[in-house]
């Protein structure tokens, strides 16, 4: 019987005060050895503070096939950016 | 180099015409340097090379973890000891980092495992060989891991993202390992004349060894093409061997040893160093499993799996029992 680790999907927060980001995957059977083997194999050389570990199966994902109706509305939104309305020059601090 | 001469299963390169339209569009993205994704669509071909060529790479980098562990316990001082148990360490875990990166092509841990221990699935042929002395630690470093890195930073651009970003990670430790090696070299061609000998002897032994791990020449390396068009393969094997002979070269003469090729040297012309041909025949017995130490290296990965079972096993155990214990 194949009896594999289940797979978990590792995020870790960096020492920048930056959102915790997704650095790869492990193998392992729980939660408190995904988090004491990612330790080992994705903070060797202090690259986090906090480490998030989620069960890959747990993760739910978009659609790669229907890439376009899900973000091709916003790129007719040019609007949503501050560069779409030119300044004067002489008008500062805006 | 980590991966050599992984098949494609191309006998020839198509031309675009001659390609589904599926399979232009994934090429269009190729072209365009849009990383391909796991969930993509991807043609079956593109997707079980990959797979050889991950697993290959990753088989090594655990293989790799052999030859240096050999001198773990033996090393010359405390600091040295210390040094080479991390940088062996780094080696799980790019081994890691790289068959996380193939199981996202749908193939299960221990499917590339299986294909490891049944022979299916090869490592580089470099870890055949024997690490004899500590001078030997020193040109693994400086030599083999100065060729990994030489591979592995041009497919820190390569089209698949998963794999495009496990390189990423391997490189940045990548350096420190060159670096331990060539300090170790250093230290013993500075030392007695006798450290000196050793530290040539391992170049002796390692040289040639290491110009194979670029794998065959250009002109006889079928899969190479179809490789080179998919963006897994960013550099031919001769052209990355070339660059590592003009890299490695002055850092023998810093040192003061020599190579063990009486053709080597520099042609002003092609601005670059000639060097001597390599013997294939060794590269292909190596490779079918004839080198000095290929039956000695499966042997130890598939006891260290087998001695190793009931953890996996009681580990699972353990979480379904407090597993059940949480539903209950």
């Amino acid at each position: 019987m194949s009896h594999e680790w289940p797979l978990w999907e590792i995020f870790i927060r960096s020492q920048h005060g930056l959102a915790h980001k997704h650095v790869g995957s492990l193998h392992a059977p729980d939660a408190e050895m995904a988090v004491k083997n990612a330790r080992d194999v994705y903070t060797r050389r202090n690259e986090g503070v906090s480490i998030w570990v989620v069960k890959s199966e747990d993760i739910v994902a978009s659609s790669p096939g229907k890439k376009e109706p899900m973000f091709e509305p916003a790129s007719s939104k040019v609007y949503r950016h501050p560069t779409f309305f030119p300044m004067p020059d002489e008008v500062k601090h805006i | 180099m980590y991966a050599q001469m992984v098949d494609t299963g191309a006998k020839r390169l198509r031309s675009l015409e001659e390609l589904s339209p599926d399979e232009r569009e994934f090429q269009a993205r190729i072209d365009a340097d849009i990383k391909i994704e796991p969930k993509d669509w991807m043609p079956e071909a593109y997707r079980k090379t990959l797979i050889r060529q991950i697993s290959q790479h990753a088989h090594s980098e655990i293989v790799g973890m052999l030859p240096e562990g050999n001198w773990i316990t033996r090393a010359p001082s405390l600091k040295r000891k210390a040094i080479l148990m991390a940088k062996v360490q780094d080696e799980a875990g790019h081994g890691l980092y790289l068959y996380c990166a193939a199981e996202t092509l749908g193939v299960s841990r221990d499917e590339l495992v299986g294909d490891l221990h049944s022979g299916k699935s090869k490592y580089s042929s470099i870890f055949n060989y024997p690490t004899l002395t500590w001078a030997d630690i020193g040109a693994i470093g400086w030599l083999v891991d100065g060729a990994a890195i030489m591979n592995q930073i041009p497919l820190c651009r390569c089209s698949f993202g998963p794999y495009s970003r496990a390189m990423i990670r391997v490189c940045k430790e990548e350096s420190f390992h060159q670096r331990q090696g060539f300090d170790i070299m250093m230290t013993l061609c500075r030392g007695t004349a006798t450290q000196k000998a050793m530290a040539q002897d391992a170049l002796n032994r390692w040289w040639w060894p290491s110009l194979m791990m670029f794998g065959p020449p250009d002109a006889s390396s079928v899969h190479s093409a179809q490789s080179a068009q998919w963006k897994i393969k960013m550099l031919s094997n001769d052209e990355l061997r070339q660059r590592f002979v003009d890299q490695t070269v002055p850092q023998a003469d810093y040192l003061g040893i020599a190579m063990p090729d009486a053709e080597l040297k520099w042609n002003a012309e092609r601005d670059h160093y000639d060097f001597g041909p390599i013997d294939w025949d060794e590269l292909y017995q190596v490779v079918k499993g004839n080198g000095p130490c290929n039956r000695e290296r499966l042997r130890a990965r598939v006891d260290a799996w087998e001695d190793g079972a009931w953890v996996r096993e009681a580990a699972m155990a353990h979480m379904e029992k407090h597993a059940a214990r949480k539903a209950a």
